[in-house]
């Protein structure tokens, strides 16, 4: 009987270690006065059909080819112009999309909320760690 | 004699399918390399947008169906009768078959759902948890598991399935917007199905190594031991546990670190013990070395090695602050699918082919055992420029060097993977083509008897 309780005792501390991720975890810290408004969710969504994460990452899902944009908006070495020229041309390796113009305002809204909410890319010693 | 039974046909139809899976995925993982390399090249008409989607799907599909095609032909030889729904097991085929073919096409055609992994839309996941129902079914009706007293490759196989499960349907929560509309909660989440899957498809494999290990060996002792539980129940809790290292940098609770920072070192005691074992390792190893599918568990024995080392690591969160987001991670993950998964689940087609065990094979098991070492030196070789990419990064990004400078510096780790990615597709491309072979002819040997 002993392997089937630890089994068990096993699988109710994942099943409640979920719900504690679910609820408590993972509730937004960041203290940003940015939201993920409609035109931020539409980035988001563009950005999944075109399949950017192919070659960037967020947070670190995502290809290797291009460059991580987790924090690209307000990096002064990068920063939303640089990324737009790229939305508006592609690069050395990345196609050109053709994307409209509302196409890359929603995109850039996206990554503007993401880059908000990268508080621990940041400072990545502020919790602890 | 081993006895043949009527789900043979479709086991060896799904180790086939999975073959081609790995045959394909192997060839966009070059041609994936060499958009490394040549900025241009396919650059509009078939971009890396596409073609890592496709080889991920491909590589992956390759893991799970390999699992599964074993599990059809182990089963009825654990239960010692048939497989309670042999045509299941067709519909199995026959539906996968016809799912990744739409999968495909939709990846080629740059239709996507856009989540790492999972890249196809998501109603196709749907259908690929259908895919599974007739596994499922078969699995439990066929060996109606009674658990106090099952050996622990039926507890891993058994754990595999459950939460292959659990983890692909929490994959798809970013459907919801309770999760979707928050960054944290869903990258989060999506750290946690895609880690805990990973334990999924490793409990399969791992189960297949064990029932392979102990036809091998005659001996039925080791996997009914209190050592061998110890260990399934340690990897079931890093399975659960341990996929917070990925989050480190997320803005999430600092108990979920600190929680799969602990889990993560439990993993000292899986290295410690391959240490502790080295020597009766090795010496198995060359006992049983003129058989291919040990060679194979030998080679997948070095590999896990490596891997630990790595994984221990970057789980440790100052290390981990440096190596994210950069190609030692790829290391890790191409160590474990190549080296690990990729290793077991050669030995166990080479099992069921039964390639290096009677004297018709002689030739081409010369050859798989040539092919195989090279498959091998060049994956290290891949590794290890996978591991100076990373390398190269990190140093890249203490210096604050812009990112289109930092991919020049590291051609030259972007030449040597792309070139030992070659030759491990030209290795596995011969060991393929025996395992395919050899695959045909016992198939044609059922259909005559």
């Amino acid at each position: 009987m002993l392997k089937i309780y630890v089994f068990s005792t096993l699988f109710a501390a994942y099943s409640f270690y979920t719900v504690l991720i679910y609820l408590t975890g993972t509730k937004e810290t960041a203290p940003t006065n940015i939201s993920f408004d409609s035109k931020a969710q539409e980035g988001k969504k563009i950005y999944q059909q075109y399949n950017c994460a192919s070659c960037h990452q967020l947070y670190g899902l995502g290809g290797y080819l291009g460059p991580e944009l987790t924090t690209d908006y307000s990096n002064p070495e990068r920063g939303p112009l640089l990324m737009r020229a790229f939305l508006e041309n592609g690069g050395q390796r990345m196609p050109n999309f053709h994307f409209s113009k509302e196409q890359i305002d929603c995109i850039m809204s996206y990554l503007r909320y993401v880059d908000a909410t990268a508080v621990s890319y940041k400072n990545p010693y502020r919790n602890g760690y | 004699m081993d006895t043949e039974f009527a789900s043979d046909r479709p086991a060896r139809a799904i180790l086939l399918l999975s073959i081609s899976y790995l045959l394909l995925g192997l060839l966009l993982g070059v041609i994936g390399g060499f958009q490394y390399l040549l900025p241009d090249f396919l650059k509009e008409s078939f971009s890396f947008q596409r073609s890592r989607p496709l080889h991920v799907y491909l590589v992956l599909s390759w893991i799970f169906t390999g699992a599964q095609g074993g599990l059809y032909y182990y089963l009825p030889r654990v239960a010692g009768k048939k497989i309670a729904w042999p045509t299941g097991a067709w519909m199995h085929f026959y539906l996968q078959l016809v799912i990744s073919v739409l999968i495909m096409a939709q990846l080629f055609m740059g239709k996507f759902g856009g989540r790492e992994y999972l890249e196809f839309p998501p109603i196709y996941g749907v259908l690929v948890l259908l895919s599974w129902v007739p596994l499922v079914i078969n699995f439990f009706a066929t060996l109606k598991p009674r658990y106090q007293e099952a050996p622990v490759y039926i507890w891993s196989w058994s754990t595999g399935l459950l939460f292959f499960y659990i983890t692909y349907a929490e994959s798809y929560l970013w459907l919801i917007d309770y999760f979707n509309g928050n960054i944290v909660r869903d990258t989060t989440v999506q750290w946690k199905a895609l880690g805990s899957m990973v334990g999924s498809w490793n409990m399969l494999i791992y189960g297949t190594a064990m029932y392979i290990m102990e036809k091998i060996s005659g001996n039925q002792k080791p996997n009914r031991s209190a050592l061998a539980f110890s260990f399934y129940f340690l990897g079931m809790a890093n399975l659960m546990f341990n996929w917070g290292h990925h989050t480190y940098i997320v803005p999430a609770a600092p108990w979920v670190k600190t929680i799969s920072y602990f889990i993560s070192m439990t993993e000292l005691f899986i290295l410690g013990n391959i240490i502790w074992q080295w020597k009766k390792t090795i010496q198995k190893a060359q006992l049983h070395y003129h058989l291919l599918s040990y060679r194979l568990l030998s080679y997948a024995d070095f590999w896990i090695f490596l891997n630990l080392i790595l994984a221990i690591i970057i789980s440790v969160p100052a290390a981990n602050y440096y190596t994210h987001g950069t190609h030692i991670t790829v290391a890790h993950a191409m160590g474990t699918t190549m080296g690990i998964n990729t290793m077991l689940l050669l030995a166990s087609i080479f099992y069921i082919a039964k390639i290096g065990e009677s004297s018709p094979h002689k030739r081409s098991e010369k050859w798989a055992g040539v092919l195989l070492l090279i498959f091998n030196i060049a994956l290290l070789f891949f590794w290890i420029a996978l591991l100076g990419a990373g390398f190269q990064k990190i140093s890249n990004r203490a210096n604050q060097v812009v990112f289109a400078e930092m991919m020049n510096q590291s051609a030259p780790y972007f030449k040597l993977f792309t070139i030992s990615g070659v030759f491990i597709f030209g290795a596995l491309l011969g060991v393929l083509i025996i395992a395919i072979r050899s695959l045909a002819k016992t198939k044609k040997q059922i259909s005559a008897s």
